[in-house]
């Protein structure tokens, strides 16, 4: 496995990261089974389900779709990097408030696709966080009670709700 | 939490204690776990739907890299029996492959010599790593014979068809006939008005978005096998492994399901890895083995569900009166039969088929073949998507031809009298079917349906609404009945509660929870009743060491079957309590009652001890009542007297694009009747749930086969599943109708409503056409059906 390897320096939730990885190492396998941030899922390694999403330098990414080696010298957040400790982001909070979690499994995807959103807009309205939500997946059938949490960040943010 | 005595915690829409753990991403699923000097395994399928296996050469894979050792069939054959089918049709013609104990037999966990459908598992690599299993499976020789191919029900009854099993002459597992064949036929021969269709039901894929995975670990120094999987019933693994496969003692075995990624009823089965980690973990001298599928795996050897076709005919009169209903069914089991495979098209969509209606003179019949097909079996509204399809289409068709409005028709024909039985095997408890009707009209706005068209008209789209009732069978089950049946098992609840010395409670649940907020529920239950703040409420399931046998999570049985017997454990509970604090505030018996946590004197609410002081005494046991044993804990088993009967109407309106033949759902209106609820909030989610996995086959999920046995769909590329975006806000209500069944008038709640939406769904679309003479529409609806419908209107594009 060290044959070949690519030497990449990275951030991840807050801890930088300096290693040598495989070039076609997936970043989800590297979070996965050499950090042990076992949070990331895995769920059609095709890129469609949306289970494996987190925040590349803030932006939300499949990470099946990304090499290990492409994350050098960007910053990584991963669900267990969202808050600290005990703590939620409010995000977090707001899906624990509108039940938007059922089995899990798509929620770390789903937080990262949603904090993408509220950077970019941080009052969406019901139609535009359902589009954001197209690239996640979640079969337990929680996109209503996801747009009802991003509506509650929305509103409970400084001035947010005023339109 | 503090408040919780003020009002009570049953019903009440508390947030999860499930979810911090999920949220911080630090539940641990199957495939997040590693042990030490773990084996990773890759498993090679068939590439052919039948075929010989003339011989396999492992010799090239096993000098790969990393790999330890490749497995065949005829390295495990003596070592493990054929998997069981737990669900024998009673009283029916049935053909299985046998299984060593008498039993009906399913597959061998490896193939031996011969393949019976794309994706059976021939070979397994273990290796170091997963990637070094994975890149040996190329390197394994298999030598083929090509068998001819059926993939289809009907026409593997049919004369010359490719035979799969010695067992099953024509390929025919169960003939299931129910009813009253001769009455319904002279019913139908006498009707004013007979419509028949038939309707055709494609496969659909559960695809939970965690994907299958075992972990097993053989001990040789205590001979434990250990399995950790993501099943739906960790105990009838556990069960089935050590005495129906490997033939070992029950406590040698332990099954442990972790955090499961979603099931909607495809996890609840023994599958061939399940035993198969554990025989290769002790082949390999202990080393833990660990398997993950992929998501093309799954399409291919992950349980599929539905695959009916039926020939369904209606009667009645013109003045909107059914008086008779008849459907034959034609259904694949696949090429073996997923362990309760056999129970859905034959009891759960047969019995089901007359819907909310009382009709007189019901008949059905199904016949279940074997193709050269994955497997099917029960998903999320298991035989009943199925039958409420059929019935709820065959409702629109005959409201159509008397000319009547649909609403109208489905009034008509209501059961109104309960218990009511419908004369194919199950008896309603209780129902105000008109009155969920009613409250789903009054919420669309039917009346004003007729404007909407026309101004939806102007706007290029066809605008149509459809409705669906459904009564759906639920609280898995009495367990006698169960057995009649044929279900080779129970189906009780099972609880053991105990109050510790500190007041604190550990409940024991044999239920197991992917999703469906167990741990919640079941704490508001005990809280409740004990007086106990839900935050100290331990509540252990899924591991066999510890919960006892059990059944696990499936058929909406969890909180009116589980539930009830919690609620049970805990009037034991409240009982002894209240005979333990008597005797200590040496008060007579009958003058102590139990409420809020406290034993108190009626009348005299100063004078009363804790749940904590009663507790602490009875696990001293230094001064009890004469006779009585120490401790405060106490175990039950719940079976049920009957199944519960959930119901509702759901309303779907559509605009269908004049140019495209895209299908909209605008609107979704719901309102459901599950009798007494445990958490509102938590039972809103699983009608989102239900609706989801309705509207899915509705207008795009669909599998199928190629005439050579090659799956269609084999990843979420070809695989459609609805996003956010295809859906609209869900409108929901409920109505209240409390099933005499229980203590808690608790009906199930998880899969009830997923009858509804495709039928509900269908009926908008057809409705949207039906000037264009369009009748019936197979699903899924999807854009280029609807496109190719109005491309060969007589009017061109419709007008």
């Amino acid at each position: 496995m060290a044959e070949q390897g690519v030497p990449v320096t990275l951030t991840v939730n807050g801890r930088e990261v300096r290693t040598s990885v495989p070039p076609y190492l997936l970043l989800v396998d590297f979070l996965r089974d050499t950090l042990g941030l076992t949070g990331t899922k895995v769920g059609c390694e095709t890129g469609q389900c949306g289970a494996c999403t987190i925040l590349v330098d803030g932006i939300s990414a499949k990470s099946c779709a990304m090499l290990a080696a492409q994350a050098d010298g960007h910053q990584v957040t991963t669900v267990e990097g969202m808050a600290q400790g005990s703590a939620m982001t409010p995000l977090q909070a707001a899906f624990w408030d509108k039940h938007a979690v059922q089995c899990g499994y798509c929620t770390p995807g789903l937080l990262a696709s949603m904090t993408d959103l509220l950077q970019r807009n941080p009052d969406p309205n019901a139609a535009e966080i359902r589009r954001w939500m197209d690239g996640n997946i979640c079969r337990c059938g929680v996109y209503q009670n996801v747009v009802r949490a991003v509506r509650q960040v929305a509103e409970q943010a400084p001035g947010g709700g005023g339109e | 939490m503090a408040n919780l005595l003020a009002g009570p915690m049953i019903g009440a829409p508390i947030k999860r204690r499930e979810d911090p753990e999920l949220l911080h991403g630090q539940a641990k699923f199957t495939a997040d776990l590693t042990l030490p000097g773990m084996l990773h395994l890759a498993v090679l399928h068939s590439p052919h739907a039948h075929a010989v296996i003339k011989s396999i050469d492992t010799s090239a894979a096993e000098k790969m890299p990393g790999v330890v050792r490749v497995f065949t069939g005829k390295d495990v054959v003596d070592k493990m029996m054929r998997l069981p089918v737990i669900w024998k049709p009673a009283g029916v013609e049935s053909h299985f492959p046998p299984h060593p104990y008498g039993l009906p037999g399913a597959q061998t966990a490896l193939a031996t010599d011969r393949a019976r459908y794309v994706g059976e598992w021939l070979a397994i690599v273990a290796a170091e790593t997963r990637e070094q299993a994975y890149a040996a499976l190329p390197a394994i020789q298999v030598e083929y014979e090509l068998l001819p191919v059926v993939v289809d029900a009907e026409e593997a009854m049919k004369a010359g068809a490719p035979q799969l099993h010695a067992e099953a002459p024509n390929n025919l597992c169960t003939h299931f006939p129910i009813g009253d064949k001769a009455a319904a036929e002279q019913s139908v021969a006498e009707a004013e008005v007979v419509v028949k269709q038939k309707i055709s039901i494609p496969r659909q894929v559960h695809n939970a978005v965690e994907t299958r995975a075992s972990i097993g670990r053989f001990d040789p120094e205590s001979g434990e096998y250990t399995l950790w999987t993501n099943t739906q019933i960790p105990a009838g693994n556990h069960y089935m492994i050590a005495s129906l496969v490997l033939g070992v003692p029950y406590n040698k075995v332990r099954v442990i399901a972790p955090h499961i990624g979603g099931a909607y009823g495809s996890k609840g089965y023994l599958y061939p890895d399940a035993p198969l980690v554990l025989v290769l973990s002790r082949e390999l001298g202990g080393r833990p083995v660990k398997w993950v599928d992929t998501r093309e795996g799954l399409f291919r050897t992950t349980v599929h569900a539905r695959g009916q076709t039926h020939y369904a005919t209606i009667a009645g009169s013109h003045d909107g009166k059914i008086s008779a209903f008849m459907s034959t069914n034609y259904a694949s089991l696949g090429a073996y039969s997923s362990h309760n495979g056999p129970g859905a098209p034959t009891a759960l969509t047969g019995r089901s088929m007359t819907g909310a209606y009382a009709i007189p003179h019901p008949f059905y019949e199904c016949y279940l073949t074997y193709t050269n097909t994955n497997f099917v079996g029960p998903a999320r509204g298991a035989g009943r998507f199925e039958s409420n399809l059929v019935i709820e289409r065959m409702i629109d068709l005959f409201a159509r031809e008397i000319g009547m409005d649909p609403a109208e028709v489905r009034r008509k024909n209501f059961v109104q009298t309960f218990p009511y039985d419908n004369g194919l095997g199950w008896n309603y408890d209780s129902g105000n079917y008109a009155g969920a009707l009613d409250r789903a009209l009054a919420m669309v706005g039917y009346d004003e349906i007729p404007q909407r068209k026309a101004e939806a008209r102007q706007r290029g789209k066809r605008l149509g609404v459809g409705l669906a009732s459904y009564v759906t069978v639920a609280g898995v089950g009495p367990s006698p009945r169960m057995g009649r049946e044929g279900l080779i098992g129970s189906t009780w609840g099972n609880t053991v509660l105990r109050v510790h010395q500190t007041g604190d409670v550990t409940l024991i649940t044999g239920s197991q929870p992917h999703g469906q907020s167990h741990v919640t529920t079941f704490s508001q239950i005990v809280a409740q009743e004990l007086g106990v703040d839900p935050e100290r409420i331990e509540v252990i399931h899924s591991d066999t060491k510890g919960v006892p046998y059990a059944q696990g999570s499936y058929g909406s049985r969890t909180y009116s079957v589980e539930g009830a017997s919690i609620y049970e454990a805990a009037q034991r509970i409240k009982e002894k309590a209240r005979l333990i604090g008597a005797h200590l505030m040496e008060v007579a018996v009958e003058d102590v009652e139990f409420v809020e946590g406290k034993a108190r004197v009626k009348g005299s609410p100063e004078k009363a001890m804790a749940l904590p002081d009663i507790a602490v005494m009875a696990w001293f046991a230094w001064n009890l009542p004469q006779g009585m044993e120490p401790g405060l804990e106490v175990t039950t088993y719940w079976d049920p007297a009957d199944f519960n009967f959930p119901f509702g109407t759901h309303i779907a309106v559509v605009e269908v694009d004049e140019q495209t033949g895209q299908v909209d759902l605008v609107r979704y209106v719901s309102v459901d009747d599950v009798g007494n609820v445990g958490n509102a909030m938590v039972v809103e989610g699983q009608m989102h749930g239900s609706i989801a996995f309705g509207i899915g086959p509705a207008l795009m999920e669909t599998e199928s086969y190629t005439p050579d046995g090659q799956l269609v769909a084999n990843s979420l590329r070809e695989y459609a599943i609805p996003r956010a975006s295809m859906m609209p806000h869900f409108e929901l209500d409920r109505t209240v109708t409390p099933t005499p069944l229980n203590a808690l008038g608790a009906k199930g709640a998880g899969d009830v409503s997923q009858p509804a939406p495709a039928p509900a769904i269908l009926n908008a679309v057809v409705d949207a056409l039906a000037d264009l003479g369009v009748r019936h529409i197979d699903n899924p609806v999807t854009s280029e059906k609807v496109w190719r419908i109005l491309q060969s209107a007589p009017h061109g594009k419709g007008q």
